[in-house]
């Protein structure tokens, strides 16, 4: 069978098999979940509740009036016990709600079920999906209810659903699909719907085959394409997506909207057929806890708020060898100080493994590998001598902005050279610069 | 629970397993045919240019990266071991000791360091030791001995590219036999002469991916091209394009040289405009230049249009030219 993809790019050790045939299972909800207001892209949420107060599970927590933000429920039934600071997985503490988990799962009255899912209006998918707090759930939390709302002299024709999973270790969106395949090409179905566009396509890597034989056989009756792509990294990635699946490139500094493209993660399309469906806000998500710093990794569906520490404890704690905790994938994930970090909408894994000994960091010698392997066509090392001497101007030009931080380049330097680090300084410090114009 | 148990460090967390000592080690295991040749035809001349060229590379790169406080691992990064072969193969067998050791100082030094070490050098170190001794010992670095294994006796002995300039060896069909030249039974620099021996451990650089094939695919190319041309005009004056590829530095020029990464373009097309200006300048300096061979200046020369060429190749960023 022939596969798609896209040119450059990497094949690391891909590691699913510790994951990828066991099913998702739910972690029991811990006696107390602490809600970060603020999980998403964009504005924070304020919070709509205070200490003392009673909540549901599904109850709106936190809200933000701004339209780059996402509100934020209850994941248990219980007591507020505070709103304040707390760990966060993304770096500094923010306003979290803590909520004591009286353990009956009461369920928000509000709550309301949808008849005939597919067949409400774009307005009112979009509403709901705003109210239910939807994100992407590939890991970069972009608000969903956005996404759908594409400018009048943007028209869009395909809907690409997001089954790559190019991260090593991941596999909790193949178990989605292989065990969710109805909510979730439904989900992809109500998107393409509130977008008005012409059709939908999955894309999946192909050592995935278990999903992609599972979808063949069921019939849609959607205008749904399943395409097989080459497992590669990054896959994944929107605008490396997009060329691999439709020949279409998204401009510099563009959005796929551009290209009359939206992407959603299939986990995001889950959420949003559950959303429109059953009316279940964005409380829980499934995510991958593995690496072999974990004694029997899993692929679990966690309540957000739960800590990193309740995941592993379920998993069988850590090894005693472990020594780096990353939230996400070995690939772009963030590394963590402390398993007490609450997850949030965005975290598609917790892993843990024992790193090996310091690389020796040599001299660029331009063996030219991190040019051959950037997916976005830039000269890394290049940008990187930019950055370290605070050439902004010329860094901005040769394409510092258009990095993804995807890793490929420093995956394959040989010289050991932290490349996605010098670029994270570049493009930080032409941000600031921009800001500091600006105001 | 806040310890200090996991490391803090900004992704990617995963790292192939490649390395710059891999890279350079396996360069001078596909040196290591080669070397035995040298030895096979010029035995204990060959131990000591080798030995002397090597241990004068690291000592002057040890002076320098403790003088310039940079870290010891580098100098078992193989760099320096390789700058020190290469040298020793390009050197006439018989060229004296001192002047030896005072190409491999000049190698590191000029060749290197003053442009800030491994990785910012614009020339390939061991041709600037080389065109270094060229020019202050013009007439030892144009003394040749017939091998050991070759029983000729005589004063004047020349290298095939010598006798085909100086000789009109083409004219008078007295040019070496493509045979002798294949398996280096003639006389030349100590590791250059044979050309089974280098091609053996360039087709183990190219299989393990160690060098970028454009580069020698364009220069042999297009010196055939050239060479092929005046041969099929005037085959009794001119050499055939399969000698001009046997005969002197072109293949360690082309598969060990030229390949150098720190001082050859980055983009794939970058790759082939520095291949195809090797080739022609190589052309034209053994067809109508004052020396029999041409590789050495022909490489430098190009290494001088690297930063150039790498301007205007840039590769194409993604989004760069839209399509919808």
């Amino acid at each position: 069978m022939k596969t798609k993809t896209f040119p450059h790019g990497i094949h690391p050790q891909e590691l699913k098999e510790a994951t990828s045939h066991t099913s998702l299972q739910p972690l029991p909800a811990p006696e107390k979940v602490i809600i970060p207001l603020h999980q998403h892209f964009g504005s924070p949420a304020e919070p709509l509740v205070k200490k003392g107060d009673e909540v549901f599970m599904g109850q709106k927590i936190g809200e933000s009036k701004s339209f780059f933000s996402a509100c934020v429920h209850s994941s248990v039934s219980g007591k507020v016990m505070k709103v304040e600071n707390y760990n966060h997985p993304l770096g500094n503490p923010v306003p979290a709600v803590t909520i004591s988990n009286d353990g009956d799962d009461r369920v928000f009255p509000e709550i309301k079920k949808h008849k005939n899912p597919l067949s409400l209006n774009p307005e009112k998918i979009r509403h709901i999906v705003k109210d239910a707090g939807i994100v992407g759930l590939g890991g970069a939390a972009f608000p969903t209810a956005v996404k759908l709302s594409p400018p009048k002299d943007k028209p869009i024709d395909t809907i690409i659903i997001n089954g790559c999973e190019c991260e090593p270790l991941l596999t909790a969106d193949h178990r989605l699909m292989l065990e969710y395949p109805d909510e979730i090409i439904q989900g992809a179905e109500l998107v393409r719907i509130a977008t008005g566009a012409e059709k939908i396509i999955l894309g999946i890597e192909n050592n995935k085959q278990d999903v992609y034989k599972l979808l063949q056989k069921k019939n849609y009756t959607f205008p749904l394409e399943i395409s097989l792509l080459k497992t590669k990294y990054p896959q994944g990635a929107e605008k490396n997506l997009i060329s691999a699946l439709l020949k279409r490139v998204v401009p510099r500094g563009g959005l796929p909207f551009d290209v009359g493209v939206v992407v959603q993660n299939v986990g995001t399309v889950k959420a949003i057929w559950d959303a429109v469906n059953t009316g279940k806000p964005l409380y829980e998500r499934a995510l991958t806890v593995s690496g072999a710093g974990i004694t029997s990794p899993k692929n679990l569906i966690v309540r957000i708020g739960s800590l990193f520490q309740n995941a592993i404890d379920y998993c069988g704690g850590l090894q005693d060898s472990a020594n780096i905790l990353v939230m996400g994938g070995p690939m772009m994930g963030l590394a963590q100080g402390t398993p007490d970090v609450p997850v949030i909408k965005g975290t598609s894994g917790i892993l843990a493994w024992a790193e090996p000994e310091q690389i020796t960091e040599h001299n660029c010698i331009s063996c030219r590998r991190c040019v051959t392997h950037c997916p976005m066509g830039l000269v890394p090392t290049q940008l990187m001598k930019y950055s370290k001497l605070d050439y902004l101007s010329e860094a901005e030009s040769r394409g510092i902005m258009d990095c993804v931080e995807c890793g490929s380049c420093q995956y394959s330097c040989p010289a050991g050279i932290p490349l996605v680090h010098w670029l994270r300084v570049g493009k930080n410090k032409i941000t600031d610069l921009k800001r500091k114009k600006s105001a | 629970m806040t310890n200090n148990r996991f490391i803090l460090k900004s992704s990617p967390h995963f790292k192939g397993k490649d390395s710059v000592p891999k890279i350079m080690y396996a360069v001078i295991i596909s040196l290591i045919p080669a070397i035995a040749a040298s030895f096979y035809f010029f035995r204990i001349r060959a131990l000591l240019i080798y030995l002397l060229s090597v241990s004068a590379c690291l000592i002057t790169e040890a002076v320098f990266l403790k003088a310039r406080k940079k870290p010891m691992h580098s100098l078992w990064d193989g760099s320096a071991i390789i700058t020190g072969l290469l040298l020793a193969m390009t050197l006439p067998p018989s060229l004296s000791l001192e002047i030896v050791v005072i190409g491999a100082v000049v190698s590191i030094t000029l060749g290197k360091h003053v442009f800030g070490g491994l990785g910012d050098n614009i020339f390939n170190p061991a041709l600037v030791g080389r065109a270094f001794l060229q020019v202050a010992f013009p007439v030892a670095m144009t003394t040749w001995i017939p091998p050991v294994t070759n029983q000729i006796n005589t004063a004047t002995y020349a290298t095939p590219l010598g006798n085909l300039k100086f000789q009109a060896a083409a004219a008078q069909g007295a040019l070496t036999p493509l045979k002798d030249l294949f398996w280096g039974n003639i006389g030349g620099c100590l590791g250059e002469t044979s050309a089974v021996a280098l091609l053996l451990g360039a087709a183990f650089l190219l299989y393990k991916r160690a060098i970028d094939w454009r580069i020698p695919v364009g220069i042999i190319s297009i010196l055939t091209v050239f060479t092929g041309i005046f041969w099929l005009t005037g085959p009794d004056k001119y050499a055939s394009p399969a000698f001009h590829f046997l005969a002197g530095g072109l293949i360690i020029g082309a598969f060990f040289m030229a390949t150098d990464m720190v001082t050859s373009p980055i983009s794939p097309l970058g790759a082939w405009i520095y291949a195809l200006g090797i080739g022609l300048l190589i052309g034209i300096i053994r067809l109508f230049g004052g020396f029999p061979e041409g590789v050495m200046f022909s490489i430098l020369l190009m290494n001088t249009f690297v930063p150039l060429i790498n301007r205007y190749t840039r590769p194409r960023i993604l989004g760069e030219r839209s399509t919808h």
